[in-house]
């Protein structure tokens, strides 16, 4: 499978992205450069973790008008599978891919942590080969990953069961106190109504190998890779 | 504004034969302040040892390297941003990490660690609410910095003291990776070669930034603020990836940012460098403001701007790097053969000055130096009439001091993790990054402990790159080479000169000793506010290469029933301790003995052990002594107790060097003390990891008793209670 990695300027997991995907999985990957208006043929695009545009005007703001992105929207409305994460999130919702916005931390400081999510749903292609309920330990580091949406469309988003990872604590207990940022219903990440677009605050990219801290993050890519060959079996047949 | 004197306004016009030029003026004035040249410093600075077998660039470059095997090098070098961070905390913090990452990728290399030393005044006292806001400006601004440029910092120090109040340190460490064979100069050569600007405009902010920076402060110090850069990481980052992409290439010739001094120095550094001259007119480099005098252009200290020389007939091919980053490359200028920096303003030469001039025949003093009055004063101390303190209370004392509390609360706000290559947990040991594509890692520590150096700055200063040395074995890694950054006052009064070159001194020896070349570094003088010094502090940033990075230890114990143990020896010194200093508020006494054969046998037998992995844990003991140490092995591994036994009261708090707890397998721990009696390092073994509680005996008499999860709790929320306080 290949993995297609969006290059934002000021994107800076990029690179981390890109090892996860070709050097730990062992899969094909390419940086998409974001004046490009091709996605060179990915089967699944990354936009990950950084400062895209410094972070300017508002966070995500700017990228989302970038000329790769019509590629992207063409491509997830057709169902293939995009993953958003920390900055790539944020430019999932300026772009109206995922519903919401993000506020600053509570606490308006910069978090830079290992923290525990709970999988609520396993319906998404980065969460298939996951258990609901399983928890997952996986780095955080963001300034503004408090989220945020009108009450209706937090409500919707719970009625449609696209609230895909949510902060808790060690024993999967969803409590405030294991709510690093203050993210509304412990949000830590949702998905599109197709389920093929998620976006999350949390960093799996950074917690693809155990002398890094946590194997967690694994299971986002190797569900991605177990939905698109399922995907291809069943079109084959 | 210029701080030329009398004596040196008549050198210039010697050099020039003529009277300068306002803004000829104004370059000399940067170039020779005590920042750009070195002027006190430098006759001292040839002590050190600046060469050895891994030394790939020494000092005079933008930063040092050296050879960490399979072809690689690590370039590194640490630089002071203390002036600006005590005037605008969150820009002077966030413009020092900017400033020494561009002197990294400035060498070709790819920016892959962070640290930094921070000094602060108490966090309680009179003063109290100014230093919590610099702190809290200062860690807002390397974190805004580090993080958005993507950069991890992943390790560095924090220490508090009295002297800190009106003058904070903040020295700032960069590591970068580059093919050995792709180390890039800042030199202009090739006659005719284009000379390009790149990156954010140039503005009117920071004229005159090594100025101030050479000067004491008053009570006037904020009206500075001006002289104070802003930083934009986000440029920032735009320039390195595109720096990084044209140094693939080979149409570069030579780079240098433009940091102190700005393009002056830039301009004629590179010259310098490379035996050339360099000409620009000023009309062409671009500006933010209207209106801008060639003295102001030549003097801003704008941040995020580079100049480069590029090699004539590639010039689109550059210049489409940039545009692909949406920077604007702009040509100033060319190479000349003249060995001058010649400045136009809109083809009228305004300064034309041979490079001689300004770099080699800058002004050096060999200033006269007087051993401080107050030593005599402050190294009696009579222990025994000190008033006696429960162990286990001073012990409790010192965890929730904020210089051993836990640093979370600022590591926290710090990204320790981007690049995916930080293999060892924030705060658990020295930073510690593996090196992609190879199995090796790289541990880097920074040390340095300014009430030692007050009350014996030659001691004070081995000690500081023994410590530095050893916390990177600690990790489990080989010691290879340093970086320094000497943090004084006034080097005009003799007292403090003699602070300087006793302690460069002292480098020299301890680094000799320890076969750790020093390859770059920053002085920085004056630190000073109304005639009040800090305490000399040279900061020492030691790095070193472990061939397989699996084998990387923290200070934390792994499991019960292993055997602690002791390598090293207690010698029972409190003079310059921290438990002094916390428990019976003096600073007296003489800094801890150093023996650095002693400290080389210990560093070579855990960097040993460590890499045929005989030990479980690893932690040095310095601040707070083995008390401390001990517990900070307990703390973050999940409630790990141990039951130690140590001979007597005074070992308990004692800084004595050159020592180290480790665990290992019970098994193993024949086999460890075998390996240290073979390498001369006395070891004894001390006790036995396990159960949910500290305990400590002297003599069978238990002075210590106390659980670990109550202990770590004072531990890890001490120093955020200062700042909840504050919110409150």
């Amino acid at each position: 499978m290949k993995f297609g990695v969006v290059v934002f300027p000021g994107s800076n997991c990029d690179h981390d992205a890109y090892h996860a995907a070709k050097h730990v999985l062992g899969q094909e990957a390419e940086f998409l450069w974001h004046k490009d208006t091709s996605l060179k043929g990915a089967d699944v695009v990354v936009l990950p973790g950084g400062f895209a545009h410094g972070d300017y005007l508002r966070t995500g703001a700017i990228a989302r008008f970038s000329p790769i992105m019509p590629a992207i929207l063409d491509f997830a409305k057709k169902g293939g599978p995009v993953l958003g994460i920390c900055n790539g999130f944020q430019v999932l919702l300026e772009s109206g891919l995922l519903p919401g916005a993000m506020l600053r931390n509570r606490d308006l400081k910069f978090h830079c942590e290992h923290v525990t999510v709970r999988v609520e749903e396993t319906d998404t292609p980065f969460t298939a080969s996951a258990m609901k309920g399983q928890r997952l330990r996986l780095p955080i580091a963001h300034g503004e990953g408090n989220y945020y949406a009108e009450p209706d469309v937090i409500r919707s988003l719970e009625a449609q069961r696209r609230v895909i990872f949510r902060y808790c604590d060690a024993r999967g207990e969803v409590t405030d106190a294991a709510n690093p940022n203050g993210a509304a219903n412990n949000i830590a990440g949702i998905c599109n109504e197709g389920r093929n677009v998620v976006g999350l605050m949390p960093h799996p990219e950074r917690a693809c190998e155990p002398t890094l801290g946590s194997g967690d993050g694994l299971i986002l890519f190797q569900s991605v890779l177990a939905s698109l060959a399922r995907e291809r079996a069943v079109r084959t047949a | 504004m210029s701080t030329v004197t009398p004596e040196e306004y008549e050198r210039i016009k010697r050099s020039l034969k003529r009277e300068p030029t306002e803004t000829e003026l104004g370059i000399f004035s940067v170039m020779w302040s005590e920042h750009c040249s070195y002027k006190s410093s430098r006759i001292h600075l040839k002590k050190l040892p600046t060469k050895g077998p891994r030394v790939l660039q020494g000092p005079g470059e933008n930063a040092g390297a050296v050879d960490i095997g399979g072809g690689l090098a690590a370039v590194f070098k640490i630089e002071s941003h203390n002036h600006p961070s005590f005037i605008e905390p969150y820009q002077g913090a966030a413009t020092g990490v900017g400033g020494i990452i561009r002197d990294i990728f400035t060498m070709g290399a790819r920016p892959i660690a962070l640290l930094n030393a921070l000094r602060f005044g108490p966090l309680d006292g009179k003063d109290a609410a100014r230093t919590r806001r610099i702190m809290e400006g200062v860690v807002s601004g390397i974190a805004g910095y580090g993080n958005s440029i993507g950069i991890p910092t992943v390790g560095g120090e924090i220490a508090f003291g009295d002297p800190y109040t009106s003058n904070p340190l903040v020295n700032v460490l960069c590591l970068g990776i580059v093919a050995a064979d792709a180390l890039v100069k800042g030199n202009a050569s090739g006659a005719g070669n284009p000379v390009y600007y790149v990156g954010a405009k140039t503005g009117r902010d920071g004229i005159h930034g090594a100025t101030m920076a050479s000067a004491e402060f008053d009570d006037k110090a904020l009206e500075k603020r001006p002289a104070v850069q802003v930083g934009d990481p986000f440029m920032e980052k735009l320039l390195l990836e595109a720096c990084l992409e044209l140094m693939a290439t080979d149409a570069l010739i030579g780079v240098q940012d433009m940091g102190a001094a700005g393009l002056t120095c830039s301009t004629c550094e590179m010259g310098s460098r490379g035996g050339a001259g360099v000409e620009i007119d000023v009309m062409h480099v671009p500006q933010r403001e209207s209106g801008m005098t060639p003295y102001e252009i030549m003097l801003s200290e704008s941040q995020e701007r580079m100049l480069l020389v590029v090699k004539k007939g590639r010039e689109a091919e550059v210049e489409k790097i940039f545009e692909k980053w949406d920077l604007h490359a702009a040509q100033i200028g060319e190479v000349t053969t003249d060995g001058v920096m010649r400045v136009k303003d809109h083809g009228t030469v305004v300064a034309e000055i041979p490079n001689t001039a300004l770099v080699d025949e800058a002004p050096v003093y060999d200033r006269p130096t007087t051993r401080p009055a107050y030593l005599d004063e402050v190294r009696a101390l009579d222990v025994a009439s000190l008033k006696p303190v429960a162990p286990q209370d001073a012990l409790m004392t010192l965890l929730a001091s904020p210089t051993i509390a836990s640093k979370r609360w600022a590591y926290r706000q710090y990204d320790t993790m981007v690049r995916t290559n930080t293999i060892a947990a924030a705060g658990l040991s020295a930073g510690v990054v593996r090196v992609k594509g190879t199995n090796r890692a790289l541990a880097i520590s920074t040390d340095g402990n300014g009430r030692y150096c007050y009350l014996n700055p030659r001691r004070g200063a081995m000690l500081a790159v023994a410590e530095a040395a050893r916390n990177v074995a600690c990790a489990g890694a080989k010691p290879i080479g340093a970086t320094n950054c000497l943090n004084f006052g006034n080097p005009e009064r003799p007292e403090i000169m003699w602070q300087l070159v006793e302690a460069i001194e002292g480098i020299a020896e301890a680094c000799r000793a320890l076969d750790v070349p020093i390859t770059g570094g920053n002085v920085s003088l004056y630190n000073e506010t109304d005639g009040r010094a800090i305490y000399p502090t040279p900061i020492i940033g030691v790095v070193g290469v472990m061939e397989d990075a699996s084998r990387v230890l923290t200070r934390t114990f792994r499991g019960a029933r292993d055997a602690v143990v002791l390598l090293g020896e207690d010698r029972g010194e409190l003079g310059g301790s921290e438990y002094l200093t916390i428990v019976h508020g003096l600073v007296r006494g003489d800094a801890p003995a150093f023996d650095a054969a002693r400290e080389a046998a210990l560093i070579r037998l855990v960097t040993e052990a460590a890499s045929a992995g005989l030990l479980r844990s690893a932690h040095d003991c310095s601040d707070g002594g083995i008390a401390v140490t001990l517990a900070e092995s307990c703390f973050d591994s999940g409630g790990i107790g141990a039951s130690i036994s140590l001979l007597n009261d005074l070992e308990l708090f004692s800084e004595s060097a050159s020592r180290i707890v480790v665990s290992v397998e019970a098994s193993k721990e024949k086999d460890l003390l075998r390996w240290a009696a073979a390498a001369g390092v006395p070891a004894r073994r001390i006790g036995t990891t396990g159960g949910s509680r500290l305990e400590i005996d002297v003599h069978g008499k238990k002075v210590v008793d106390v659980g670990v999860a109550e202990a770590e709790n004072l531990w890890a929320s001490a120093l955020e209670k200062h700042f909840k306080r504050a919110v409150a």
